[in-house]
């Protein structure tokens, strides 16, 4: 660690004293906000439905469609499932009941997600998120010859992301590993089965035939749209925590973590995505992962006004603070996911956590 | 059938409910029209009308809602769950009786309410709310009601706001032009804080088998007292009797009734007698937190150790609080059943431990 205990305590109070500050002052503002992407979303997602009939609006619809599901899954879904709006008391924004527009049902999502992911964020063994089970995103995962296939999972799992979100849960690798018994699944097969049922009969069987002998068009555009939603959403995740530069952990050294511990974590653990105010309402803010890992709870369109507070004690600390435009972070995330598809060739570069280097935004 | 009622069915349909999975036909309706709606229920406020002003003291109104259509209507006597967006952001739900006759589908309904100084909600909707503004509401609930075939004679006894169920239920029978007698006995601070005042002089003076006693007995007026009940009403233990009102009052009530059948009741704060018994250790385990059972529910244990659990009405209605205890013995104490099962949801502002405890939270 960078940092002395004692630094790293007052840096723990200082992100507490933000928190603080912006849940004494959530009301209003922010109800408007999440209630007009709402508004917005549904707008899109009737229009996009509408536009099938129209043969020629087809490229239209799909692009409505499709940002009706990135909206659904990401600003608000996403968001509203961290319980960012649950101080609402809107049993329509609650983290209790919202349902998203996506095959994984929310209940395990949370799960894994909230909970498993969150709290053990970029802890290699403990945080599936890491290579999601599949991936080699680690130099500190050993390499097995499985492996040569990295680039070609990873094409995959973009393409068919919603799905690979839901089957996440079922730690089918931890099953082949025999850490964890096919039993334990029961359940959550069900729950994956009924919702996987729910939206393939809404988008692939009731809204192609309301279409009547536009049906196969609408089933493509709505296979589109999920198609375009799983390959933005999966591009923007994997930006989050994959890009050069981002720090992985070790079980160890996250025994017995302070505060200040786990906040520095969740800072070196992920980056931003730097872009303008559409650009971060399409990425449901997660271009401010950081912000997002340190205050997962807080609505998410304070990322940006937190963001400013955060840098600055980053510089007042040394700390590193990975942030880059879309394009330098993907492509440095691809870069990892075909050089580690390779064996190691310096085996010096795999020591544990090293802090990034500041990147300009 | 009317075109509303094929609406409705339509909305409610299967197919719609595929439609619009996962969010629901609501999700959309109310973009459109808040008082649009297929399953749940809100209200439109049309009136807000001042009952007692009295200078220096809390005063009541009377609020006329029209619900929307899918308000299935009240028998005399029930409450509501109405819930309100204060400052447009924080939905709190509280639990009213309606004060106006029985109602149909989508009848208008009043309900009758003191603003108590310390209650958010009651104080919103008598200062603040105005013809236009939108509440939420539940389905009629409760079991507080008269009875189809309603008995020859019948004791209505209230103390203050307690009498707005009574009312609903003295307006039905005068509605009903029941043919039986009818002793109204009820106990306020003073002729000005009478509620109601000028509908029960009428009432009083018209006669029609309907005894009106109003009594203030800070002004000299007896106290109620098994001697005072059986001047007024002989052999009353066995005459039907409908009660509400504050604590003391019901615990008079109830004393003088002595256990009697005849007896039913309605009170507005869960009573303190048969709580669960102090000793033992409580375990929050989302939070980590233990604390020495103290007996009180576990709401209030949980807040006093500086939890914040959701909660609604704090009287066991609206099961907004409703966690999972994982062992331990709990009583409720509205019914004073104890359960030990493990893994049980359970209400937990009606709910005090007996012993040891875990609880999810």
């Amino acid at each position: 660690m960078k940092l002395t205990k004692e630094e790293l305590d007052r840096f723990g109070e200082e992100m507490d004293a933000i928190r603080r500050r912006v849940l004494d002052d959530l009301g209003e503002e922010d109800a408007a906000y999440i209630r007009n992407v709402v508004k917005t979303q549904r707008a899109f997602e009737v229009a996009g439905r509408a536009l099938f009939y129209l043969p020629p609006a087809w490229p239209l619809a799909v692009a409505s469609l499709s940002i009706s599901k990135i909206l659904d899954n990401m600003e608000i879904g996403h968001n509203v499932m961290h319980g960012q709006y649950d101080w609402m008391g809107d049993p329509a924004l609650s983290s209790r009941m919202y349902e998203w527009d996506n095959v994984c049902p929310s209940e395990q999502w949370k799960y894994s997600h909230n909970y498993i992911h969150h709290t053990y964020t970029n802890i290699l063994g403990k945080d599936r998120d890491i290579g999601y089970g599949i991936l080699r995103m680690d130099e500190d995962q050993p390499w097995h010859p499985y492996y040569l296939g990295n680039p070609v999972y990873a094409f995959l799992l973009m393409v068919f992301f919603e799905w690979g979100v839901a089957m996440h849960d079922l730690e089918v690798e931890n099953i082949v590993a025999g850490r964890r018994k096919m039993s334990e699944n029961k359940a959550l097969h069900a729950g994956i089965m009924r919702k996987v049922k729910r939206q393939a009969l809404k988008d692939y069987v009731l809204f192609p035939a309301l279409t009547g002998p536009l049906f196969p068009m609408t089933l493509a555009g709505n296979a589109t749209a999920n198609l375009v939603r799983n390959i933005w959403a999966f591009n923007i995740i994997f930006c989050g925590h994959f890009p050069a530069g981002v720090a992985t952990f070790s079980q160890e050294e996250c025994e017995d973590e302070s505060r200040g511990q786990w906040y520095y974590r969740q800072l070196l653990g992920s980056a931003n995505i730097t872009g303008g105010k559409l650009f971060h309402l399409m990425t449901g803010n997660l271009s401010h992962q950081i912000e997002h890992h340190l205050f997962p709870d807080l609505p998410a369109r304070r990322y940006p006004e937190i963001a400013i507070e955060v840098r600055e004690i980053c510089e007042r600390y040394g700390l590193a603070y990975n942030t880059g435009p879309l394009r330098k972070q993907l492509g440095s995330v691809a870069a990892k996911i075909c050089r580690l598809a390779l064996p190691d060739r310096r085996r010096t570069t795999s020591d544990a956590p090293v802090a990034a280097e500041p990147v300009a935004a | 059938m009317t075109l509303t009622q094929i609406g409705g069915r339509v909305l409610r349909s299967r197919a719609v409910a595929a439609l619009t999975s996962p969010h629901g036909v609501d999700r959309y309706l109310e973009q459109i029209n808040p008082m649009w709606a297929a399953h749940e229920v809100r209200a439109r406020v049309v009136s807000v009308a001042r009952e007692v002003d009295v200078a220096g003291h809390p005063p009541v109104a009377t609020l006329t809602l029209q619900p929307t259509s899918t308000w299935r209507g009240h028998r005399a006597g029930q409450h509501v769950q109405l819930g309100v967006e204060i400052d447009g952001a924080r939905r709190t739900t509280r639990v009213f009786s309606v004060s106006s006759p029985e109602s149909r589908t989508g009848d208008r309904i009043t309900i009758t309410l003191r603003a108590n100084p310390g209650g958010r909600v009651s104080r919103f909707l008598v200062e603040r709310a105005e013809p236009g503004t939108v509440v939420h509401l539940t389905q009629a609930q409760g079991d507080f009601v008269l009875p189809d075939r309603v008995p020859e004679h019948v004791l209505m006894i209230s103390g203050g706001s307690g009498i707005t169920p009574v009312m609903s239920m003295l307006r039905t029978l005068q509605r009903r032009t029941h043919r039986g007698r009818i002793t109204f006995l009820h106990y306020a601070q003073s002729p000005e804080h009478q509620i109601f005042a000028t509908e029960l002089d009428e009432v009083r003076r018209s006669g029609h088998g309907i005894d009106v006693h109003l009594l203030h007995p800070e002004l000299g007026d007896p106290n109620l007292s098994p001697a005072f009940l059986e001047r007024l009403v002989p052999g009353y233990r066995d005459v039907p009797t409908w009660a509400c009102g504050p604590a003391p009052m019901i615990e008079a009530v109830r004393a003088a009734y002595d256990g009697s059948d005849a007896l039913r009741l309605e009170y507005f704060k869960p009573p303190r007698t048969g709580s669960g018994a102090a000793g033992g250790e409580l375990v929050f385990e989302r939070s980590g937190r233990t604390a020495t059972n103290t007996g009180a529910s576990l709401l209030e244990q949980a807040e006093a150790a500086g939890l914040t659990p959701e909660f609604g009405c704090r009287m066991g209605i609206c099961f907004s609080c409703t966690s999972r205890k994982t062992e331990g013995t709990v009583r409720n104490v509205l019914t004073g059943a104890e359960s030990s099962l493990p893994d049980e949801d359970i209400q937990i502002c009606v709910n005090a431990p007996v012993g040891d405890c875990a609880i999810e939270l």
